[in-house]
């Protein structure tokens, strides 16, 4: 076989995801009544990037064999963070993006620490911790409140050029300074090694525990960047319990229809964020057909199943059944 | 090489695992240059050995010395910075990542602090040329190759770390013949390059060919060491016998009537390569062993029996009518009522956390309940009749199985499928890990269920227990049946030196 090939078969759940996007954003805009221009694209551009930011960070944890059920809450707490400490001059707000980005580090960083160190399962261990966050985030903010830099914010959530959206711009400029570092590490290795068979990886003296604890934090990080953005977007904090647990979700629905595998391993986060931005569209695909929205949950919950549905067909070619269970 | 210091030496090397000694101030001594072959039955410590110098597990006490100053492995990293590289049997490869990012796990090129593709991908060509395996693709994953070409695979990744000593464990045993004769010369180059080389195989030609020293273990003790070739197979065969028999066996009747029809038959029964064109009869009231070294097919043997194979070619008769056993749960029902006594009791065995009683009952539930609700006091009736059979020692019928020892949980696995009064009875190497009490109950009751007419099919990993227990032994080599031994030809003489598929004549005649 030739290269490219194997790089095909190792980005097939990516360029399927990337795909399914084309095709859904395809229909929306054509279907949509201001057609394709920039301020349909920037629109959608604003509600994608937050789920594909925190759909990053569940793929990195997703990776190891993991899974960070605390995403969305640090998501919230991050943003009722920023509704504090983002303002003022241009040298307090980087000095209040810092803070933001560290505590999002911090918290990824207890996460990892408990399941890594603490030999938790990451199940448990991230509601619980989830449920800490949630409730600093609800102290910061017992009402929604607060305020954002508008002049930073307006520059990130609008144009660049006066047609790309800016915060697609952001979004391809964190893929390039903490994906694409980490995936081609020795510490991403290591984490899709220690997700992929953890026994092997460690006869082969792979570093396990730095990978997956990088993973953890990594995570924490990118799920401080959504919540700065959500802040951007909406000029305040807000600890909306929902709101946090339905991205948690949906961060875990991406990172299947990217391709991401939910037994560690393999997959990118790349291919996640299509599976975002694809999850996204369709949801907003029931806008522009005037359905009702109560419809949304359902046809959204029916096209995950059956983008799911595709996972399981590798069971049929199993010829010990032992091995279903493994 | 006298007087010289030797590149690695073990020294007073002691290891047990709870009760069982695995190692008993072994010694060895490793030399530049050269491959030393290492031999042994099941269980005399091979493994053990390998696993102290790879730094899997640490030795309870002895020294070892590389260079002639003394080191310590806290982690198989450890021992690979050392430049002690071992081949395992597919066990250290990563299956979703390539070739080429396996080749280069430990210590992968690296470039601006990431890994260097193109480097990477130069290195891993490099070292799969060397293993004389150019037609793996650096970019394929490893778990789209046959098991085969990932054993190239791990010899090449092996290769890549530059190692001065390398162990290389049964790494033949999956290979095609065409990819043996090339390992066996990059293995050549590797000692004319100075390399140390621990050669552990079960192949006795395979050792002829390439060993220049030979060390045989028996019972955790390394017995005799000699230049190769000085020895004749039968001396060989005759330094690895002699364990200490510990164990008292119920007496075997005269012999079972040959008249009796078979109740479970096999005929030409092959599988992935694992098992290959089995044929046997077994008829009611005959104990039968599974020999042969482990790793032979035997457990895939028990599994294709009890319907968890896909994909096998022959047949498999019950009496003398031939059935296709889909699973577990269809290998159990009336007609066939077969009972698979697991290997690994934890796993697929007992539900740990689970209690006694759940535990005794899960395979029977169908007969206790009507309707889906189970009939309590029948449930408590049987229970009561195996834990009085078993002599099941628990605190009580609702304390976790997890909490029992390690003989009483194999006593509720036997004891679970009985309460199914099953006709077949498959065994895996159900003493392994047991105290040696247990081990003569579970004897004295094979024997006894047998008596009352069952069909035993019983793998050991253990000689004594297959000449003390079985009517018959079929020894296993390479997937196939290699030997039957019956009755009194049923010796270790015998059982090591057919397991080793050494002429069988020979070892019979002696």
């Amino acid at each position: 076989m030739k290269d490219w090939r194997y790089w095909l078969a190792e980005q097939r759940g990516t360029l399927l995801a990337f795909a399914i996007f084309i095709v859904m954003f395809v229909i929306y805009t054509s279907n949509h009544p201001a057609g394709f221009n920039a301020n349909v694209v920037q629109t959608a551009a604003n509600k994608g990037v937050l789920l594909a930011f925190v759909a990053m960070a569940q793929t990195l944890v997703v990776i190891t064999a993991g899974i960070d059920l605390s995403v969305g809450m640090i998501f919230l707490l991050t943003n009722c963070l920023a509704s504090w400490l983002v303002v003022g001059t241009p040298a307090q707000t980087a000095l209040g993006v810092i803070a933001v980005l560290a505590a999002g580090v911090l918290c990824g960083a207890i996460n990892g620490a408990i399941v890594i160190y603490g030999r938790l399962q990451p199940i448990v261990a991230t509601i619980a911790t989830g449920a800490v966050y949630y409730g600093i985030a609800l102290l910061l903010r017992p009402f929604p409140g607060g305020s954002v830099n508008e002049d930073l914010a307006d520059a990130l959530t609008g144009r660049v050029l006066g047609v790309v959206p800016a915060s697609l711009v952001v979004l391809l400029v964190i893929v390039l300074v903490v994906w694409v570092p980490f995936s081609r590490s020795v510490l991403g290795r290591a984490a899709y090694a220690s997700g992929s068979s953890e026994t092997a990886a460690y006869m082969s003296g792979v570093p396990i525990r730095r990978g997956k604890f990088a993973a953890y934090t990594l995570a924490g990080l990118l799920s401080a960047i959504g919540g700065l953005f959500l802040t951007f977007f909406t000029y305040t904090g807000e600890a909306a319990y929902a709101s946090g647990n339905s991205y948690t979700l949906f961060s875990i629905a991406a990172v299947v229809l990217g391709g991401v595998s939910l037994f560690g391993g393999k997959g990118s986060a790349i291919g996640a964020i299509f599976g975002a931005l694809a999850f996204r569209t369709i949801g907003d695909l029931l806008f522009v057909f005037d359905f009702d929205p109560l419809w949304q949950p359902l046809f959204q919950g029916g096209i995950l199943l059956l983008a799911v549905s595709l996972g399981a067909f590798a069971l049929f070619r199993v010829r010990n059944r032992l091995e279903w269970f493994l | 090489m006298d007087g010289a210091v030797p590149l690695f030496r073990m020294e007073g090397i002691s290891k047990r695992y709870g009760g069982v000694r695995a190692l008993e101030k072994a010694e060895l001594s490793v030399e530049a240059g050269s491959i030393h072959a290492i031999l042994g039955e099941n269980g005399a410590g091979k493994s053990t050995l390998i696993k102290v110098m790879s730094g899997v597990v640490a030795p309870d006490e002895g020294r070892m010395m590389l260079d002639g100053r003394e080191v310590a492995f806290a982690s198989p990293g450890a021992a690979n910075k050392a430049g002690i590289a071992c081949i395992f049997q597919e066990l250290s490869l990563v299956p979703d990542l390539s070739v080429a990012d396996n080749i280069v796990i430990s210590d992968p090129p690296k470039r601006f602090g990431m890994i260097d593709r193109k480097a990477q991908r130069r290195l891993a060509e490099e070292a799969l040329a060397r293993a004389g395996a150019e037609d793996i693709h650096p970019l394929a994953l490893v778990k789209d190759l046959p098991l085969s070409r990932r054993q190239m695979v791990e010899i090449a990744k092996a290769l890549a770390r530059k190692p001065r000593i390398l162990i290389l464990d049964e790494a033949t045993s999956a290979l095609t013949a065409a990819d043996v004769s090339k390992i066996f010369a990059v293995l050549k180059r590797l000692r004319a390059e100075g390399l140390a080389l621990l050669y552990i195989s079960h192949r006795m030609n395979e050792i002829a060919e390439l060993a220049d020293q030979c060390t045989v273990f028996r019972n955790g003790r390394n017995v005799a060491s000699y230049p190769a070739g000085t020895k004749s197979d039968n001396e060989v065969v005759e330094l690895m016998i002699g364990r200490e028999y510990s164990h008292v066996f119920p007496p075997r009747p005269p012999a079972t009537v040959p008249s009796a029809p078979p109740v479970l038959e096999a005929r030409a029964l092959s599988w992935n390569e694992r098992l290959n064109d089995i044929s046997l009869s077994i008829r009611a009231g005959e104990v039968v062993g599974l020999g042969g070294l482990d790793g032979q097919g035997q457990r895939e043997l028990l599994l294709a029996f009890f319907g968890v194979l896909r994909g096998l070619s022959g047949q498999v008769l019950i009496d003398g009518k031939p059935v296709s056993i889909a699973s577990p749960a269809a290998a159990r029902r009336d007609g066939i009522g077969m009972a698979l006594i697991p290997e690994d009791r934890k796993t697929e065995g007992l539900m740990l956390p689970m209690t006694v009683r759940e535990n005794l009952s899960f395979a029977a539930l169908d007969r206790l309940s009507r309707g889906g609700i189970i009939d309590r006091a029948a449930e408590q009736r049987l229970i009561d009749d195996m834990v009085g059979l078993l002599a099941i020692k628990t605190a009580g019928l609702d304390a976790p199985v997890g909490a029992l020892s390690g003989g009483n949980q194999q006593k509720v696995v036997i004891a679970k499928w009985l309460m199914r009064q099953p006709r077949i009875i498959l065994l895996n190497d159900p003493t392994r890990g047991i105290d040696v009490g247990t081990k003569q109950e579970i004897y004295q009751l094979m024997r006894k269920l047998a008596d009352q007419g069952a069909t035993i099919l019983f793998y050991s990993t253990d000689y004594d227990e297959l000449i003390g227990c079985c009517d018959r032994v079929l020894v296993l080599y390479d997937g196939a049946v290699k030997r039957e031994l019956v009755g009194a030809e049923i010796t270790e003489r015998a059982l090591i030196s057919s397991a080793l598929n050494i002429d069988a004549r020979q070892g019979a005649e002696a």
